[in-house]
């Protein structure tokens, strides 16, 4: 693969959104921030696979779902419940960035060592998808409000999403059109029971989510 | 005839959100909970024990399929007509989202029993998650949408751990230089020349990925909360149907692993989760104080009792095949009883319900039946299938094994027995829950019903149905 391919500059852009997301703590700006991540892997089928009739279709669809309608259900879900940060995450903000940047690295160097094909060494491909799935993990595990768990598993389906862009001939249009159609609607859920957090404990912190334990 | 099967469901759903009444809503239930069982023995009637093929080979079915498309047809049949009860019990919570979600995740479990293709299969099991969600949120307090958070939350996210995982299994057709294809008849064939490292890296993330939503150990923890809060109803499905699906994918993923020489390796991936998921069950039964969640601990019991019979071979795969059958059914007994005796007392806190035998004799009685059912005593099902699956393990000579198996059982049995039988008898507190509640035939046929076939089971197998425990079993014997 040309290393000059501008794929592999959206993939860096990919990389920096990871960290902004990892450290910043306003709410919106990190749903605008997946939003645009979700547009600009969009954009990849086009680049890797041309202008066909199934990179255009995917293209269209993610830029649709992942770049417009799942960011429009989780927006309107802050504003009606009136919440801008993330106050009190389990880890904070610096530590989390390490994380990332470590998680980062581990990705660029064990995939080195993955035994890829010929035509995939050294493309960027697979560490970034790598160190997008190790951000949206980190994001699940440390953040406590239930809109940031779900932004963290919309980082990580991106994560997975970047790993299949490798495979688009394996992944039939009817699959890649179920696979976003389950997402959103699991966002469309998760939007209404965020709704319901809020209405119950006047706040939507998963931490308070702690009766039902042994 | 496939496809009616699943489109009967699905339309059922959608013509259950357009109607207005709540009152004759609930009968699409039953409705097409009878027609898809109908459709169901039909499908299974005229397949024979190969394949077929249908729909450019995207859905077809074969032993595996009509296995569980009989699970979850029965066990849905049966529970839709409780639901008639309960819902009517509950008529003020309304229920048009309740009943269009119950069809709709009926037509997922379907399409996961059909599907050929790894990516449909993904997809149609990712449906099931979202479209239960709603229905363990019914009760709508602070409890049950802890329930469903966590649910949605650790079944989403385990799920895109098997997308994962198909993706490095498509990953190594391509390393290993064979057409890429996820349709599942493709892979069988080309599997072994697949690249090993990512198709077993690919194996680990669908154990982990389907494991979630079968609830091994660890990875169960969503499980008690969803099970606990969820009505007995949809316990019920949860626990017998939903299950056996995701363990349904799980054996796909044995068989592409069979194919590919490395079932060995996979078995004993099986056989450590198994082990653990007893373990797990064995800590956690002991003094539970909470008659739901203990059932969603034996159902993660039963989860392991059968991936260590899949993992030993042989018969005990048999005795596998027949303990999904067994489970599901008496997991439906039990979650519908315990309903029942949860409605009375308004409670499911072992201290507050006591002496059920006295105020609901019949849901009592069949909640202690399905008990003993359920920890293998004869003369039920699960002691044929348990009792198979143990044979199979010293057969093999897995001494450890069977020891550990027989132990952890046995440990089960007292725990789990000394919380239902303080449910069961003792003297009922004074004037707590709902004392107007009254038995009906509606929501005590069921699980009697249930009781029935796992006794049946257990006492006499019938050829046609020995049949198809045989057969799906067959299709994990390793071939040479």
């Amino acid at each position: 693969m040309d290393n000059y391919n501008p794929a592999n500059l959206l993939l860096l852009l990919v990389i920096l959104f990871n960290f902004f997301l990892l450290g910043s703590s306003r709410l919106g700006a990190c749903i605008r921030t997946v939003a645009i991540q979700g547009s600009i892997l969009s954009l990849l089928p086009l680049f890797l696979h041309g202008f066909s009739g199934h990179s255009l279709f995917l293209a269209g669809g993610a830029f649709l779902l992942k770049g417009l309608a799942i960011p429009f259900l989780l927006l309107r879900a802050i504003r009606q419940v009136h919440i801008k940060r993330e106050m009190e995450p389990l880890i904070g903000y610096v530590p989390t960035l390490l994380l990332g940047t470590l998680a980062t690295a581990g990705a660029f160097i064990f995939s080195d060592r993955l035994p890829l094909i010929e035509a995939h060494r050294g493309s960027l491909f697979i560490p970034v998808g790598l160190a997008t799935l190790a951000t949206g993990f980190l994001m699940l595990i440390t953040r406590r409000k239930a809109i940031t768990q779900a932004l963290g598993y919309l980082i990580f389906e991106n994560g997975i999403f970047i790993f299949g862009m490798l495979l688009a001939e394996a992944m039939p249009l009817m699959v890649e059109a179920g696979v976003l159609l389950d997402l959103l609607v699991a966002v469309f859920v998760m939007g209404i029971v965020m709704h319901q957090i809020n209405r119950e404990f006047s706040s939507m912190n998963t931490g308070k989510l702690s009766s039902l334990r042994e | 005839m496939i496809v009616a099967l699943l489109l009967l469901p699905l339309c059922g759903g959608l013509v259950a959100f357009c109607l207005p009444s709540d009152r004759f809503r609930p009968l699409l239930l039953p409705i097409c909970g009878l027609a898809h069982l109908v459709l169901t023995f039909f499908v299974i009637q005229g397949v024979q024990a190969a394949p077929l093929p249908m729909a450019g080979n995207w859905i077809g079915v074969d032993a595996f399929s009509r296995l569980i498309l009989l699970i979850v047809s029965l066990l849905f049949c049966g529970c839709s007509f409780y639901a008639l009860g309960y819902l009517r019990y509950r008529i003020a919570w309304g229920n048009r989202i309740f009943v269009s979600c119950l069809l709709l995740f009926l037509s997922a479990m379907s399409l996961a029993a059909v599907a050929r293709h790894l990516g449909l299969l993904w997809v149609a099991v990712e449906a099931t998650t979202v479209a239960s969600a709603p229905l363990i949120y019914y009760n709508r307090n602070r409890l049950s949408i802890e329930a469903t958070w966590k649910y949605l939350i650790l079944c989403s996210v385990g799920i895109a751990l098997a997308m994962l995982g198909i993706l490095f299994v498509a990953y190594a057709a391509l390393a290993g230089g064979v057409h890429v294809s996820l349709h599942f008849d493709d892979i069988l064939q080309g599997a072994a020349s697949y690249s090993k490292p990512w198709l077993r890296a690919g194996f680990v993330f669908l154990l982990v990925g389907f494991g979630t939503k079968v609830g091994f150990a660890p990875l169960h923890t969503w499980k008690p909360d969803a099970y606990g809060e969820a009505p007995g109803l949809v316990g019920a499905l949860l626990a017998g149907g939903l299950t056996s699906v995701a363990f349904l994918a799980l054996l796909r993923t044995l068989q592409i692993m069979d194919a590919a020489g490395d079932g060995a390796m996979a078995r004993e991936a099986f056989l450590a989760m198994g082990l653990i998921s007893l373990a797990f069950a064995a800590v956690f039964v002991i003094r539970q104080p909470d008659f739901k969640r203990l059932l969603a601990y034996s159902s993660v019991e039963h989860m392991g009792i059968l991936a260590i019979g899949v993992a030993i071979g042989g018969v005990a795969t048999f005795g596998a095949m027949l303990h999904l059958m067994n489970n599901a059914l008496t997991k439906g007994v039990l979650f519908l009883s315990a309903g029942n005796i949860h409605r009375r007392f308004a409670s499911k806190r072992v201290g507050e319900v006591q002496g059920a035998i006295t105020l609901v004799p019949i849901s009592a009685t069949l909640f202690l039946l399905g008990f003993l059912a359920i920890t293998g005593s004869p003369p039920f099902g699960p002691f044929i299938s348990e009792f198979t699956i143990l044979r199979g393990i010293f057969n093999g000579g897995h001494y450890l094994t069977g020891t550990l198996f027989l132990f952890f059982l046995a440990v089960i049995f007292i725990g789990m027995g000394s919380t239902v039988l303080s449910v069961v008898f003792g003297k009922p507190p004074e004037r707590k829950g709902d004392p107007d509640y009254r038995e009906t035939i509606m929501t005590t046929g069921t699980p009697l019903i249930l009781l029935l076939i796992i006794l049946v089971l257990g006492l006499y197998l019938p050829e046609p149905a020995r049949k198809i425990f045989a057969d799906a079993a067959a299709l994990l014997e390793v071939k040479p």
